[in-house]
């Protein structure tokens, strides 16, 4: 029995070897930032406009991700990501162009008038049926929001906030967030839907409310603007991923999802987030 | 001499043989009808061709095991929530049949109000009786205002309270007249009328149903987890949201068939009680 088990391990293990081995030439092949960093040349860029670079959102463009509905002042963390990115792509600030389009008609298949559009869209299977996404700029955070009368309005680290009742919707990622990051003293408060979430914290029930930071802006920002974003969890769990949306089978997806990738590696992605979503719009970041 | 006495004759010999013979022939009738209803059912669920895969999402031991813990410290506040209501529920339910039943116009204010409040708190769904007091009166933000808990249990023994109100209403009517006719002229008040002729026999008569909206009551008292506190579903639906699997949902279901099981059994054998109790006197 041994002798015939450590056979099948060692035959498992071959196997695996070949597989690997006959994997790795293939892989190669399609990663574009090697050929992409020759062919993404400005000059050679099919956009919509030679030389210019179209860029769309939604109107209005809300806040934190845009500031006072103006994108082409690169404020706002959706601005300034897509200013990096143009600049990343060999185009100066002069050279982009906004245009404003829908978020459902962007999502929408048919043509586009926009070389690509950042508007907080969620990357998913059933979108990418329609458009292209490229790399990820930005996870999802989960944070904790707040009256502004409550006792945690105002603390700063995780630490602060294990004496505070907490609340979050059943079945989500913010439920993680407390039970796995926050870790309070108390038992958490589960609710149905961030509706019923949403009164509790209204009636001062629960302390703090955990959502995912787009939710808690707009919760604070224009549903009960008696609350406060008190910051922002570490990561948790598998997080929502926005991407910049481009035209189905776009010749500009791969090049555009390399510069997301270098801005990314770099660290431009994580300083824009810090300034933009913790600093400015005060989603400080709790640890 | 004796054994003489109680020799049986022929016939009753052949008799007894004859219903011997007919014990085994039925037990053994049983016997397989059983086995072969069961073979059926077992072939029929485990030869299914989604049941690997019904197994594993619904029957995983180790998902079980994991989520036990948590599913048993939610059913802890079901336990306690359902001893604090039923309590509070059949008391409720007693005193408004009570007050349903009073006599003479002057009570006339009285009977309105607790017929009013049987109208509604059984046409009131319970999920909303829950919404309104477990979300909408802390809105009001008076002072001491009680933890959700306490709010969520009133709202349960106000709906069941009406359910039970007209259970025990049921029993004190069907009292016989002739019942309080004698206790009066023995020289009884009204009052010692309701406490030692009318309210132990109609109390014993409606046990059954009384209990058996116990048992009801047992499986609605989780519906307070709307409104934030964790009971053995919403612990079983946690799980099943992490791991993507739905044991949990059959431990939770398990657990509360066997926290059933010992209420349904004092129902069934009060109920047997009372019927021999008819039957016999």
């Amino acid at each position: 029995m041994a002798s015939s088990s450590r056979l099948f391990a060692l035959t498992l293990a071959g196997a695996v070897v070949a597989a690997t081995a006959g994997c790795a030439p293939q892989k190669e092949t399609p990663t574009p930032n090697v050929t992409a960093s020759s062919s993404c040349a400005k000059e050679s860029l099919p956009t919509r406009t030679p030389g210019k670079l179209t860029i769309a959102t939604d109107q209005p463009a809300y806040e934190p991700w845009f500031r006072q509905d103006k994108p082409d002042s690169g404020e706002g963390f959706e601005a300034a990501v897509a200013y990096a990115v143009a600049e990343k792509l060999g185009y100066a600030r002069a050279d982009v162009t906004w245009t404003r389009v829908k978020f459902d008609a962007a999502i929408a298949p048919g043509p586009k008038s926009f070389d690509f559009d950042i508007n907080q869209f969620s990357i998913t299977e059933e979108r990418k049926q329609a458009v292209d996404f490229s790399a990820p700029y930005y996870l999802v955070r989960q944070t904790v929001i707040a009256l502004k009368s409550s006792k945690i309005a105002g603390r700063t680290s995780l630490a602060d906030l294990r004496d505070a009742r907490l609340g979050a919707q059943v079945g989500t990622t913010s439920y993680q967030a407390i039970t796995e990051v926050i870790k309070p003293t108390a038992k958490p408060q589960v609710y149905n839907s961030n509706d019923d979430a949403k009164k509790a914290l209204q009636n001062g029930q629960i302390d703090g409310l955990v959502v995912d930071l787009p939710t808690a802006f707009y919760i604070t920002g224009a549903e009960i603007t008696d609350a406060t974003v008190v910051g922002q969890v570490p990561q948790v769990g598998v997080p929502e991923a926005f991407g910049l949306l481009l035209d189905r089978n776009s010749p500009l997806t791969s090049c555009v999802s390399g510069a997301v990738g270098q801005l990314s590696e770099a660290g431009t992605l994580r300083q824009l987030e810090q300034k933009w979503l913790a600093q400015v719009a005060g989603a400080a970041e709790l640890r | 001499m004796t054994s003489l006495d109680h020799l049986p004759s022929e016939a009753q010999l052949r008799r007894s043989a004859y219903r011997r013979r007919q014990t085994v022939y039925s037990v053994l009738v049983a016997a397989s009808s059983t086995a072969a209803l069961g073979t059926l059912l077992v072939v029929a669920v485990t030869g299914a061709p989604g049941w690997e895969r019904v197994r594993r999402s619904f029957l995983d031991l180790e998902i079980a095991r994991d989520a036990l813990p948590a599913v048993l410290s939610g059913l802890w506040l079901n336990v306690r929530l359902l001893v604090c209501c039923a309590a509070g529920a059949l008391l409720l339910g007693l005193v408004i049949a009570v007050l349903r039943t009073l006599r003479g116009p002057i009570f006339f204010p009285v009977r309105a109000l607790a017929a009013g409040y049987t109208y509604t708190f059984r046409g009131l769904p319970l999920i909303i009786v829950l919404y309104l007091l477990t979300l909408g009166v802390p809105g009001l933000r008076l002072q001491g205002m009680p933890p959700v808990l306490v709010l969520g249990g009133l709202a349960l023994v106000l709906t069941y309270g009406g359910y039970l109100a007209e259970v025990f209403r049921a029993g004190i009517e069907s009292v016989h007249p002739s019942q309080l006719a004698a206790a009066r002229s023995l020289g009884l008040t009204y009052r010692q009328t309701m406490r030692h002729v009318v309210l132990p026999q109609a109390v014993r008569r409606v046990a059954p149903p009384l209990l058996n909206d116990v048992v009801a009551l047992q499986k609605d008292v989780g519906l307070v987890s709307l409104a934030g506190p964790i009971d053995a579903v919403r612990a079983a639906q946690i799980a099943t949201a992490q791991s993507f699997n739905y044991t949990p949902y059959v431990v939770a279901g398990v657990l509360f068939v066997l926290l059933a099981i010992p209420l349904i059994a004092v129902t069934d054998w009060v109920t047997l009680r009372s019927a021999r109790r008819q039957s016999g006197g």
